[in-house]
C-alpha cells in the first residue's frame, strides 16, 4: 500500500467505481442490445481504463481492455451484434480487469494475473468463433506474453492467430504509449513472474470454460506468498476503495455554507451568552464554540487541496518554455503540501502560470548574459508556499536581472500614469509596484522596460477578485520575487468590524497590520496635515491618513476628538484608515453583494454580523486607489496653482518646511533630514549650558531653532517636535514649532536677503520661506559635529 | 416560463401579484415573487445609487433592497409609514423591493392589457410594460428586470 502514489490509487479508485458502472451497464445491455447510448458508455468506461493504465505501463490490463475496446467499438459501429456469447466475454473482460487492478493494488504490479485466456476469447468472439476453443488458448497465451517479455517490445514476432495479433499490437501500441520507459518497466516487470504465467497457463488449461475467473483467481493462485499477497490484496482494495469517497464539489459547497450560518449563529449564541450568568449556558455555549470551529475547520478541510496540484503542470511549462527562449531554467518547489481551497486553488492557477512565464521570459537572462554578470547559466525559478497567520502566502522567485525601479518609472510617466513630480516623491517600492498598473503593460513595454508586465494588471484583478494581494520586490541584479497572499478559503475570513458614522462595516485581517487609538489630547498632536491631507507618525514613519467618513461621503458621530487609525496595508502600501471606533474581530461569512453595489468598487461582499445585522465588507484595495490617488491628486493642484504664481528654478531640491514660531517660516533641505521624531520637554536634560536628550541608546544634542534663528515661539510646549539629522554616527536634533509640508525647492523665487544662520529666503507654498544654514544650526548643537568628518591628519592638528 | 422582458409590450394572461405604491396599484408576475416581509432593518450602502435603500439580512442571505418609489420617480416614502419588502427571485438571485403595501393576486387576461399610458413620465415609463384595465382602476404591470436593475 505504501509504495502506491496518488496517481495510481486514483486511478484505481475511479476504476473500480467504473467497473461496477460496466457491470450493470453490460447486463442492461443484453435487454436493449441496440442501445447505442450504453454501448458508448461502456466504450468510454473502458477506453479510459486502457489509456491510463498505458500511461501507467500496465501492460497486461492495458491488453485486455484493448482487445475489449476493439470489440466494443465494432458493437458500437454495427459491424458486430450483441449476442449472449460475446456479453459473457466481456464480462469475463470485467473480471479479469477487476482482479488485475486488485493485484495492482496488491503488490502495485499487474503480479500473476493471466489475461491470455480472456484475450483469446475476446478475439474470437470477435472472428465470430463460436467458443474458444480450448486448445489456442495455451498455445496464444505464452505467445501473447512472450513479446512483453522480450527485451525490445518493438521486434515482436506474431506467432499465431489473430488472439496473438491483438495481443502483440496492443503491447506494442503499450509501448508507443506508454514511451521507452515505461515499456522498459513493464518488462522487468513481467520478466519478474514468468512461473506465474505458467501455472495460470495451466489453470486456463483445466478450466478453459471458467466463468468466474476473477473470484477463482485468489484460490488459485500457486504459489503460497503469491496466495498471501492476494488476499491482503483484497483487504487493500477496500481500503483504498472504501477510504475514499467521489463526493460532488456542489454538496460540499452547500455545507460549506451551511457551516458558515452555524458560524454566525455561534457568534451570536457566544454574544447573547456573554452576557449570561447561567453557568451551564456558558458552559454549553462554549462547548458549541469549540464544535463549531472545529466542524469548520473539518469541512474547510474537505475543500482543500495541495497546491502541487496547480504547481505539478509548471515544470513542462517552464522546460518548454526555456527551451523557447534559449534559456536553461531549474524549477525549485518549496511547500508543494501546502493546502488551499480547491476554488481558489483553479483562480490561482493562471495568474500563477502567467508569473512563472513571466519570470522565464523576462526576468531570468540568457546563459551568456548570466555568465557575463558573474551568475551560473542556469537560472533558478523557486515556487514558495507556506501557510502565513491564516493565508498562504505563494512567492514565485527568480534569480534573474531584477526590476530596475528607474526604468519602470520612466515607463510610468511615459505612459501617463504618474508626473514626474509624483514619481520623485515615490519610494523604489511604490514604483516597482506600478508595474500591476493598467495601461503599464503592453508588449512594446515588454522589451524596453526590464521586461515585466504583460497582462501584470490581469494577474492583479485575478488575485484581488479572490480576496487576495499581489505585491512585488526586486533587486537589480540579483532578482525579482512576486509574492501572492491568499486567503485560506473564501468563505469564511476573520474580519476586524469597526463603526463608522453609526454603520458597521468589515475589514478582512489579511490587510490589517496593526490598530492604534489615540485620545483626543494625543490626537491634537500626532495627527497633522501635510499639504492638506492627514498624516500620522507612526514610529517616526509618516502615515498617510485615509478617513472613512470621507471616502463613504457620511458625517463622523465621533465628536471627543478620540482617533482610531487601523493601519492597513494594501498593494506593499501602508495608510491609516480612520474609523469610529473598533467593535470586535470576527469570523464572518463573505455574502456575494448584487452587480448595482460591486459597481462602487468600495466593498467586496457583504457579511451578516453576530446580531444578525447586515455588514458591507470593505475592499481595501480599492479603497487604497481612491483614496490615496484623489488625495495626491488634490495635492498635485494644489502645487502647481502655486508653481504657476512663480518662476520655475531649475534646482529641484526638496525642502521641508517647518514653523519656528512668530509666524516665521524655516526651509530645510530634506536630505539633511534623517528623522522626525517627538520629544517630551520633560526628558531634556542639560550638559553645562547646552541641551540635550537621551535618544536611542545615545545623548543628542538639541538646537532650538527658534532661539537659534532669534525667534521666539511657545517655549511651554509639552512635546517638541525634533527633526534628527544623523552623519557619520553623530546626530543632532532640531527642534521647531511644527512640521509644515514637503516641497519643491525648484519651484521658488529666491532672494539673497539673509540674516545670521541663513542661507536666504525664498517663496514657497505663497509665503516667505527662509533658507537654513544647516550646517551652523548643526554646530550650533554640536561644535564637534563635523570634526569627525576630517582626515586623520586634521585631527592630529586639534 | 416566460418573462416579461422577453417581449416587453406582450400582452400576457396569468397571475399578477399586486401592490400598492403612491396610491396606483402595479404587479409583478406571481411566478418572479419568492415571499413578502413586513419592514426589515437595512444596512444603507454609502455611495450606492439611490434606488438602493439597503441591504437586508434574509434568514442569513445578503439581499439588496430597491426603493421602487425613487426607481419610479415618486415622492419618498411618508416617514411614518413602513415600507413592504417584496423579495422576487431573477436568475437564481433574490432581490427585494419595497413598497408601500401588498394587495391581492389577480388574474389577468391579455384581452385588458394596453401599452403603457401616455401620461407615464420617461423614467416610469422604461419600467412600466402596461396596464390591465381591471374594473375601476388601471393595474401596472412592473418590468421586475429592468426593475432591479438599479
Amino acid at each position: 500500500m505504501d509504495g502506491l502514489d496518488d496517481i495510481v490509487e486514483e486511478f484505481l479508485v475511479e476504476s473500480h467505481e467504473n467497473l461496477d458502472q460496466l457491470d450493470t451497464d453490460l447486463v442492461a445491455l443484453e435487454q436493449e442490445p441496440d442501445s447505442r447510448e450504453r454501448l458508448s458508455s461502456i466504450f468510454r468506461t473502458i477506453h479510459t481504463i486502457k489509456g491510463t493504465s498505458g500511461f501507467l505501463a500496465f501492460g497486461r490490463l492495458e491488453e485486455v481492455t484493448h482487445v475489449g475496446e476493439n470489440m466494443l467499438s465494432r458493437l458500437r459501429d454495427g459491424v458486430l451484434a450483441l449476442t449472449p456469447e460475446r456479453t459473457s466475454v466481456l464480462l469475463r473482460m470485467v473480471d479479469t480487469v477487476r482482479s488485475l487492478l486488485a493485484s495492482i493494488e496488491a503488490t502495485g504490479g499487474e503480479g500473476g494475473v493471466d489475461v491470455s485466456a480472456v484475450v483469446a476469447e475476446i478475439s474470437a468472439a470477435m472472428e465470430d468463433r463460436p467458443a474458444p476453443a480450448p486448445a489456442p488458448a495455451p498455445v496464444a497465451a505464452p505467445a501473447a506474453v512472450e513479446p512483453v517479455a522480450a527485451p525490445a517490445p518493438v521486434a515482436v514476432e506474431p506467432v499465431a492467430g489473430a488472439a496473438v495479433l491483438e495481443a502483440a499490437e496492443a503491447v506494442v501500441e503499450a509501448a508507443v504509449e506508454a514511451g521507452v520507459e515505461a515499456a522498459a518497466e513493464a518488462v522487468v516487470e513481467d520478466t519478474a513472474e514468468p512461473a506465474h504465467d505458467d501455472a495460470h497457463d495451466e489453470h486456463a488449461d483445466e478450466h478453459p470454460a471458467d466463468e468466474h475467473p476473477a473470484e477463482d483467481h485468489h484460490e488459485d493462485q500457486p504459489a503460497g506468498a503469491a496466495r498471501a499477497e492476494g488476499q491482503g490484496g483484497q483487504q487493500a482494495r477496500r481500503a483504498v476503495a472504501d477510504s475514499t469517497i467521489r463526493v460532488d464539489v456542489d454538496l460540499l459547497d452547500s455545507l460549506m455554507l451551511l457551516v458558515g450560518e452555524l458560524v454566525l449563529t455561534r457568534n451570536q449564541i457566544v454574544q447573547y451568552v456573554g452576557r449570561s450568568t447561567d453557568t451551564d449556558l456558558v458552559r454549553a455555549s462554549q462547548r458549541l464554540n469549540l464544535i463549531a470551529s472545529e466542524l469548520q475547520e473539518g469541512v474547510m478541510k474537505t475543500r482543500m487541496q495541495p497546491i502541487d496540484h496547480i504547481w505539478s503542470k509548471l515544470p513542462r511549462v517552464v522546460r518548454d518554455l526555456g527551451i523557447q527562449c534559449g534559456k536553461t531554467v531549474r524549477l525549485e518547489m518549496e511547500g508543494k503540501d501546502t493546502e488551499l481551497d480547491k476554488t481558489l486553488l483553479e483562480a490561482v492557477k493562471d495568474p500563477l502560470t502567467h508569473l512563472v512565464r513571466n519570470s522565464v521570459d523576462h526576468g531570468i537572462e540568457a546563459p551568456d548574459r548570466r555568465r557575463a554578470a558573474g551568475k551560473r547559466a542556469e537560472g533558478v525559478l523557486t515556487l514558495r508556499a507556506r501557510h502565513e497567520s491564516g493565508q498562504v502566502v505563494v512567492e514565485v522567485a527568480d534569480d534573474g536581472a531584477g526590476i530596475d525601479p528607474a526604468k519602470i518609472g520612466a515607463k510610468a510617466v511615459e505612459r501617463g500614469l504618474v508626473t514626474a513630480d509624483q514619481l520623485s516623491r515615490m519610494g523604489p517600492q511604490d514604483v516597482l509596484q506600478m508595474i500591476f498598473a493598467p495601461g503599464f503593460s503592453t508588449a512594446a513595454a515588454v522589451t524596453n522596460v526590464s521586461g515585466r508586465g504583460v497582462g501584470m494588471d490581469v494577474v492583479k484583478t485575478n488575485i484581488e477578485s479572490i480576496g487576495g494581494t499581489i505585491e512585488v520586490e526586486s533587486e537589480p541584479g540579483r532578482g525579482t520575487v512576486c509574492r501572492l497572499r491568499i486567503p485560506l478559503t473564501l468563505a469564511i475570513v476573520p474580519a476586524l468590524t469597526v463603526e463608522c458614522a453609526g454603520d458597521r462595516y468589515a475589514i478582512p485581517q489579511i490587510s490589517l497590520q496593526e490598530l492604534v487609538s489615540l485620545d483626543a489630547e494625543k490626537a491634537a498632536n500626532a495627527v497633522e496635515e501635510v499639504g492638506g491631507a492627514p498624516v500620522y507618525r507612526l514610529r517616526g514613519e509618516l502615515l498617510p491618513l485615509v478617513r472613512l467618513t470621507d471616502v463613504l461621503g457620511l458625517a463622523s458621530d465621533r465628536h471627543d476628538g478620540h482617533v482610531v487609525i487601523a493601519v492597513l496595508r494594501s498593494e506593499g502600501r501602508r495608510f491609516g484608515l480612520v474609523v469610529d471606533r473598533v467593535i470586535n474581530t470576527e469570523e464572518i461569512v463573505v455574502k456575494a453583494v448584487g452587480g448595482q453595489l460591486k459597481a462602487i468598487g468600495l466593498y467586496s461582499g457583504a457579511t451578516v454580523l453576530g446580531d444578525g445585522a447586515v455588514a458591507l465588507i470593505l475592499d481595501v484595495q480599492a479603497l487604497a486607489r481612491r483614496a490615496l490617488r484623489t488625495e495626491t491628486a488634490e495635492r498635485q493642484e494644489a502645487r502647481e496653482a502655486a508653481a504657476r504664481t512663480v518662476a520655475v528654478e531649475t534646482d529641484r531640491q526638496r525642502m521641508l518646511l517647518a514653523a519656528i514660531g512668530e509666524g516665521r517660516r524655516v526651509a530645510i533641505p530634506l536630505d539633511t533630514v534623517t528623522r522626525l521624531e517627538q520629544v517630551r520637554t520633560e526628558s531634556v536634560e542639560r550638559v553645562g549650558n547646552r541641551e540635550v536628550v537621551q535618544y536611542r541608546g545615545a545623548i543628542l544634542p538639541i538646537v532650538r531653532l527658534d532661539r537659534h534663528l532669534g525667534a521666539y515661539g511657545a517655549s511651554d510646549r509639552e512635546v517638541l517636535e525634533v527633526i534628527v539629522y544623523s552623519d557619520h554616527g553623530r546626530s543632532v536634533a532640531i527642534v521647531v514649532e511644527e512640521i509644515l509640508d514637503i516641497v519643491d525647492g525648484g519651484a521658488a523665487v529666491r532672494s539673497d536677503i539673509d540674516d545670521l544662520g541663513l542661507l536666504g529666503s525664498a517663496v514657497l507654498g505663497d509665503k516667505v520661506t527662509e533658507l537654513l544654514d544647516v550646517r551652523a544650526a548643526i554646530l550650533a548643537a554640536d561644535p564637534a559635529f563635523y570634526a569627525t568628518d576630517h582626515s586623520p591628519s586634521a585631527l592630529l592638528e586639534v | 416560463m416566460t418573462t416579461a422582458t422577453d417581449t416587453p409590450a406582450r400582452a400576457t394572461s396569468g397571475q399578477l401579484a399586486t401592490f400598492r405604491l403612491d396610491g396606483d396599484l402595479y404587479g409583478v408576475e406571481v411566478e418572479h415573487v419568492q415571499e413578502v416581509l413586513r419592514s426589515q432593518k437595512l444596512t444603507r450602502v454609502p455611495l450606492a445609487p439611490p434606488a438602493v435603500a439597503g441591504l437586508i439580512n434574509l434568514r442569513g442571505q445578503v439581499v439588496t433592497a430597491i426603493e421602487l418609489r425613487e426607481r419610479l420617480g415618486r415622492r419618498p416614502r411618508p416617514a411614518d409609514t413602513d415600507a413592504v419588502v417584496i423579495v422576487v427571485r431573477l436568475h437564481g438571485e433574490a432581490v427585494s423591493l419595497l413598497v408601500d403595501s401588498i394587495a391581492d393576486v389577480v388574474d389577468v387576461d391579455a384581452a385588458d392589457f394596453e401599452a403603457p399610458p401616455d401620461t407615464l413620465d420617461g423614467q416610469a415609463r422604461e419600467l412600466i410594460r402596461g396596464a390591465y384595465k381591471l374594473d375601476g382602476q388601471l393595474l401596472l404591470a412592473l418590468d421586475v428586470q429592468k426593475a432591479v436593475g438599479a
